[in-house]
C-alpha cells in the first residue's frame, strides 16, 4: 500500500479533489442530459411520429466514439473540462430520452383519459401524473447514464489532464506506478457503486406508491437500454 | 339538459363513428348510451366533456354550446368515471378523490375532509385513505373512482364502462351502490355499457346504438324489452327480453293462497283437509321449512327454491321462484323470511298476462311469447 495515496505533484490536485472533480465532470453531464430529456421525451409523447427519428438520431450519437467528439469540441471548447462533459451529456441524453419516453408511456389510457377528464392540460398531465409514474424507468435510465458518466470521465486524461481519477491512471503509467493505477480503478467503481446505492434509495423515496414485492404494475427498466449502456 | 344535436364524428381516415346522433339527455337521471363495440358510444360520451371533437352537430348543456366554454371548466363540471378506475397510482386514495377540489383552489384540509366524506359516501372504510391504489382491489378502486368524480359536486357524471372490469358480484354491488347514491345526489348521469342488462338495469332512458354510430331506438328500459324498434334492437336485446322485462312488474298484485301452507306440527285432520297435492311446511316460527307431498310420510321435505318477497320482488322472480320450486309453487315471505302464501306458476301467468294487457292494450303476441319461454326457463 506504500504510496496509495501518493499524488503525484503533476497533477496539481489531492485523492479528494480528485475525486470532486471526477464526480462534478460525471454527474454534471447527466443533469444537463435530465433537463434536456425532459421535454423532448414530452415532445415524443406529443407527437408520437417525432419518437423513430429521435430514437434512431440519438442511437447515431451513442455510436460516435468520445475520443471523436473532444478532437471535434477542442476547436471550440479548447482543453477544459467542458470538452469532457458536453458529449457526456449528450450520451446520456441518449439513454434518457427513450428511458423517459417508455416511461411516460407505459402509464395507462384510462390514467391519462381520467386525468384529461379531470380537466388536466398537456404540461400539468405530463408534469404531475405522467412523471410520477414513469419515475422508476426514469431512475433505471439514471442509474445507466450515471455508471457510463463516472467510467467515461477517465478518458478526459488524452485532452490536457481533465480526466480526474483517469489522470491519476495516466500517472500510474507514466511513472511505472501500478498502485497510483489501481486507486483510480478502485475509486471509479466505488464512486459508481455509490451512486447506484444512492439512486435506488432515491427512488424507493419516490414511490411509496409501487407494492414492494412484484413490480409487473409499473414502469419496467428498458431492458434494451439496460444492454446499451452495459455495452459501452 | 344535455341537448345533443344531430352531431357527426367523421376521422380523418374517413370512418365514421357517430352519425347525425341527436339525443335530449333529462336531467338528475341515468341515461345509458349501450351498443356493440364501434357503435361510437364512447366517442359520444367524450364529445361532451369536448375530449372529442364533433365535425358537425352542436351539444348544448344547460342551452349553452359546450364548444363555447374554456375547456378546463367544462370537464371540471363534469365527473367522470372510467373503466379500470384510472386512478393516480402515485397517489394516495385520499389525494386521488381530492385531485379536483385541489385544482380548483380549496385548501388542504378541505380538500382532505370532502374525500373522507366521499369515501363514506360510497362505502369504503376511511382507514384506506392513506392506502395507495395498488393496495385495493378492483370493486374498491372503482368505488374511489366514483368518489373523485364526485369530488367537486358536478352536476354532470360520465361514466364510461365504469363496472365492465370488474366480476360479476362485484359489478352487481356496484350497481346497487349506483342506483342508491343517485337516489341520494339526483346527478344527471350518462352512461355507457356494451351491456344490455346493465342498461336495462340503471337506465331511465335507454339509447341504444348500432355499428356506423347511428341510434336505433331510445326509449326508457320496459318500453326498449316490450316494443323494440327494429330487429338489431331485438337482437341486441338478446333472447329472453320477455322475462327480462317481468322485471318491471311488480309482485304485489299477486293473489297469495295459504290453503296449503301448514305448520310442522299441525295436527293429521288439518293435514288431510287440505285438496292441493302439495303442502308447504312451516316451521314453528312461520318459516319455511319444504314441501311435502300430500299422502307422503312427514320426514321426506322437498326444497322450496328461493322465496320471494311480494311487493319488493318484481314478477320476474316471483316467475323464477315458481320455475325453481319442484313442485311449481313460488313461496312468498315478509321481511323476517315468514311464509305469506303460496301461488302457482298458473296464476302468476295470468298476472303476467294482466301486467301486459295493462302495460299496452293491443299487445297481442307478448304474453304467449312470454309463456313459452317460462317453461323453457
Amino acid at each position: 500500500m506504500n504510496g496509495f495515496f501518493d499524488i503525484p505533484s503533476d497533477l496539481q490536485n489531492t485523492w479528494t479533489g480528485l475525486i470532486g472533480m471526477h464526480l462534478r465532470e460525471a454527474l454534471l453531464p447527466v443533469a444537463a442530459g435530465l433537463l434536456l430529456a425532459l421535454p423532448l421525451a414530452l415532445l415524443c409523447d406529443r407527437f408520437r411520429w417525432l419518437y423513430p427519428p429521435v430514437l434512431g438520431l440519438t442511437t447515431i450519437l451513442y455510436a460516435v466514439p468520445s475520443l471523436a467528439f473532444f478532437v471535434v469540441l477542442i476547436d471550440y471548447t479548447g482543453q477544459t473540462e467542458l470538452t469532457v462533459m458536453i458529449p457526456l451529456a449528450l450520451y446520456s441524453l441518449v439513454v434518457l430520452v427513450p428511458a423517459i419516453a417508455d416511461g411516460v408511456r407505459s402509464v395507462p389510457d384510462e390514467t391519462l383519459s381520467a386525468a384529461t377528464a379531470m380537466g388536466f392540460g398537456p404540461v400539468r398531465r405530463y408534469l404531475q401524473v405522467q412523471l410520477p409514474i414513469a419515475a422508476p424507468a426514469i431512475i433505471a435510465g439514471l442509474r445507466v447514464a450515471t455508471a457510463s458518466s463516472i467510467s467515461l470521465v477517465s478518458v478526459g486524461a488524452l485532452i490536457g489532464n481533465q480526466g480526474a481519477l483517469g489522470n491519476l491512471m495516466a500517472a500510474g503509467l507514466k511513472y511505472d506506478r501500478p498502485e497510483l493505477a489501481a486507486n483510480a480503478v478502485l475509486t471509479t467503481a466505488l464512486l459508481a457503486v455509490l451512486c447506484d446505492v444512492a439512486l435506488v434509495a432515491l427512488r424507493r423515496v419516490l414511490t411509496p406508491w409501487m407494492p414492494r414485492s412484484g413490480r409487473e404494475r409499473t414502469a419496467a427498466p428498458h431492458e434494451e437500454l439496460l444492454t446499451k449502456g452495459a455495452a459501452r | 339538459m344535455i341537448r345533443i344535436d344531430s352531431v357527426t364524428k367523421r376521422y380523418p381516415d374517413g370512418t365514421v363513428a357517430v352519425d347525425r346522433l341527436s339525443l335530449e339527455i333529462p336531467d338528475r337521471s341515468i341515461t345509458v348510451l349501450v351498443g356493440p363495440s364501434g357503435c361510437g358510444k364512447t366517442t359520444t360520451l367524450r364529445m361532451i366533456n369536448r375530449m372529442v371533437e364533433p365535425t358537425e352537430g352542436t351539444i348544448l348543456l344547460d342551452g349553452e354550446d359546450v364548444q363555447h366554454q374554456p375547456v378546463t371548466t367544462l370537464r371540471r363540471n363534469m365527473g367522470y368515471v372510467i373503466q379500470n378506475a384510472g386512478l393516480f397510482q402515485h397517489r394516495t386514495i385520499a389525494d386521488n378523490i381530492a385531485t379536483v377540489p385541489r385544482m380548483l383552489g380549496w385548501g388542504k384540509q378541505r380538500a382532505r375532509e370532502r374525500a373522507a366524506e366521499l369515501m363514506e359516501r360510497v362505502g369504503l372504510d376511511a382507514s384506506l385513505a392513506r392506502r395507495y391504489p395498488y393496495q385495493l382491489s378492483g370493486g374498491q378502486q372503482q368505488r374511489v373512482g366514483v368518489a373523485r368524480a364526485l369530488a367537486a359536486d358536478p352536476p354532470v357524471l360520465l361514466m364510461d364502462e365504469p363496472f365492465s372490469a370488474v366480476d360479476p358480484v362485484v359489478r352487481k354491488g356496484l350497481q346497487d351502490e349506483l342506483l342508491r347514491l343517485q337516489d341520494e345526489l339526483g346527478k344527471t348521469i350518462v352512461f355507457v355499457t356494451h351491456d344490455i342488462d346493465e342498461a336495462i338495469r340503471l337506465g331511465t332512458m335507454v339509447a341504444v346504438l348500432r355499428e356506423g354510430g347511428r341510434l336505433a331506438q331510445y326509449a326508457p328500459p320496459a318500453e326498449l324489452l316490450s316494443n323494440p324498434a327494429d330487429a338489431f334492437v331485438e337482437d341486441f336485446l338478446g333472447a329472453d327480453r320477455g322475462i327480462r322485462r317481468l322485471s318491471f312488474y311488480t309482485s304485489d298484485a299477486l293473489e297469495l293462497t295459504t290453503d296449503a301452507v301448514v305448520p310442522a306440527d299441525a295436527p293429521a285432520e288439518r293435514l288431510a283437509a287440505v285438496e292441493a297435492p302439495y303442502l308447504l311446511v312451516t316451521d314453528v316460527d312461520g318459516r319455511p321449512r319444504g314441501w311435502r307431498e300430500r299422502g307422503s310420510d312427514g320426514d321426506r321435505l322437498l326444497s322450496y327454491g328461493r322465496p320471494f318477497r311480494p311487493g319488493v320482488d318484481s314478477l320476474r322472480a316471483a316467475l323464477d321462484c315458481a320455475v325453481l320450486s319442484p313442485t311449481g309453487w313460488a313461496v312468498a315471505v315478509d321481511a323476517d323470511g315468514k311464509v305469506t302464501g303460496v301461488v302457482s306458476q298458473q296464476t302468476i301467468g295470468e298476472a303476467i298476462r294482466a301486467a301486459h294487457t295493462h302495460a299496452e292494450p293491443d299487445a297481442g303476441e307478448d304474453p304467449a311469447r312470454g309463456e313459452d319461454e317460462k317453461v323453457a326457463g
